[in-house]
């Protein structure tokens, strides 16, 4: 499971459905949990889009025109309008090409507000804390965020118990927006679990998840998004010596 | 009268989160019960309805729980699909809420560094303060709502934060009305609304408020 492709800009055709749309372009980041989640999607709508990458550290005129608020990674420009916001880009894809394969929210209120809640859970949470394994100046400090990553992923293992109603994804048969939206975190947890020592995904804690992320790292649209855990760890090394400045010494 | 069926909104009087769910149900005309939570002795049935983050707002409608401010807007606007509607129909104008929706609750977080901290690190949210409001500004433009002719989604989500102003003007000694005049004018307009004028406290009395919690967790 790699793009290990260092293009600029990478024209995306997806075989099986070419359908008449206005031009889609993705300017992303190969490493950020974000852009994946979108790439994920618009593989599994089998949507064509020029992939345009970006350096974050290094902003481009184009990223700037294109997201003025943030200045962030993903956006998707479509046409002659841009949508960014990782969660804001998944639903406007399923909304814009509700026709094409299931929904991936759900298609009861309740149930997508649950979606809702649980993604923004992810992000405000678990992401939060994971990252923060990274950024850990003390093995107090990462003590204290292996232990938030631990609690957020028993909250995650209840909501997946909810929400697949005993089926293989939060999605149900297919996979859906909490699915893309967690899914898109795996490699970046299990760098985590490499750089820190610490077992994230812990089988004896969260056996759902693990079995929920094995399933899910099967699927095309990981494999083709996903970066190894290799190619993550050297670059989470590089931001923990020169940005984080965080020791490395393992 | 809402029914014991009926939707009931666990809530905060000055909670900004809250206003917001207040002003969509009374925009979409729906009839609903109050219950006001103590925030500092926390009740039983909010712990059990927000067992996640034990904040409010919380709905709770059929029996089941909706929380998160902006989450509970959708959910309203689409069980109660009625005439009045928050969000546009088109996807890219719904993607555009969304997104100004959720910035506008940055608002409140800055705000708060605002009248929590002091010297440098206040400056800086200050400085964050007003940049975001001047985004809203370009964003508004000459619309008479960032919904265009109708009130909607972003007007609700950022209308509560308005009543801040003052509390941060004072505490942060700088002027945002006067560098944010589109915005006040905005404000301005949707307090002659029923569903903001009923919601929303007077800028005073959410002062008083915050020099009550700075007492309370001892800041100084």
């Amino acid at each position: 499971m790699s793009i290990d492709r260092d293009q600029n800009s990478l024209q995306h055709t997806h075989p099986q459905v070419k359908m008449a749309q206005d031009e889609l372009k993705l300017l992303g980041a190969w490493a950020s949990s974000f852009v994946i989640r979108v790439r994920m999607m618009l593989e599994e709508k089998g949507l064509s889009y020029e992939y345009i990458e970006q350096d974050v550290f290094n902003k481009s005129e184009l990223l700037l025109k294109h997201n003025p608020v943030h200045k962030k990674v993903p956006v998707l420009i479509h046409g002659d309008h841009d949508i960014c916001e990782s969660l804001v880009i998944l639903q406007y894809i399923d909304e814009k090409w509700s026709g094409t394969g299931p929904p991936f929210l759900p298609i009861d209120p309740y149930d997508r507000a649950i979606a809702r809640f649980w993604a923004v859970y992810i992000d405000d949470k678990l992401l939060s804390s994971f990252i923060g394994i990274l950024k850990a100046a003390t093995e107090e400090a990462k003590a204290e965020k292996i232990a938030d990553t631990h609690a957020a992923l028993e909250q995650l293992e209840g909501s997946f118990k909810k929400c697949s109603a005993g089926k293989a994804f939060f999605g149900g048969d297919s996979i859906g927006y909490l699915d893309v939206t967690l899914g898109s975190l795996l490699g970046w947890i299990k760098t985590a679990e490499r750089i820190s020592g610490a077992k994230l995904l812990d089988e004896a804690k969260v056996p759902l998840l693990v079995d929920w992320a094995k399933r899910f790292l099967a699927l095309d649209c990981a494999k083709k998004t996903i970066p190894t855990v290799e190619r993550i760890e050297k670059y989470a090394r590089e931001l923990q010596a020169t940005r984080w400045k965080v020791s490395t010494a393992n | 009268m809402a029914t014991s069926n009926g939707p009931v909104l666990l809530d905060f009087w000055v909670s900004p989160f809250g206003q917001r769910v207040r002003i969509a149900m009374a925009e979409k005309g729906i009839e609903y019960e109050y219950k006001e939570e103590d925030l500092f002795n926390k009740s039983e049935l909010l712990l059990n309805s927000n067992p996640v983050h034990k904040k409010v707002p919380v709905l709770i409608h059929d029996g089941k729980t909706i929380c998160e401010s902006l989450i509970i807007m959708e959910y309203v606007d689409e069980v109660w699909s009625g005439k009045v509607k928050l969000l546009p129909s088109d996807s890219y104008q719904r993607a555009q809420a969304r997104f100004w929706a959720d910035f506008s609750s940055k608002v409140y977080e800055c705000g708060t560094r605002v009248w929590k901290l002091k010297g440098e690190k206040q400056e800086a949210a200050k400085k964050e303060m007003i940049e975001m409001l001047k985004l809203f500004e370009a964003e508004l433009g000459n619309k008479t709502y960032f919904g265009g002719d109708t009130f909607g989604f972003v007007d609700t989500a950022l209308i509560p934060f308005t009543s801040w102003f003052y509390t941060y003007e004072t505490f942060g000694n700088f002027s945002i009305k006067e560098v944010t005049p589109k915005i006040g004018a905005w404000a301005k307009r949707c307090m002659e609304r029923e569903s903001v004028a009923k919601a929303l406290y007077e800028p005073n009395k959410v002062y008083e408020f915050v020099c009550f919690l700075k007492k309370y967790y001892g800041i100084e």
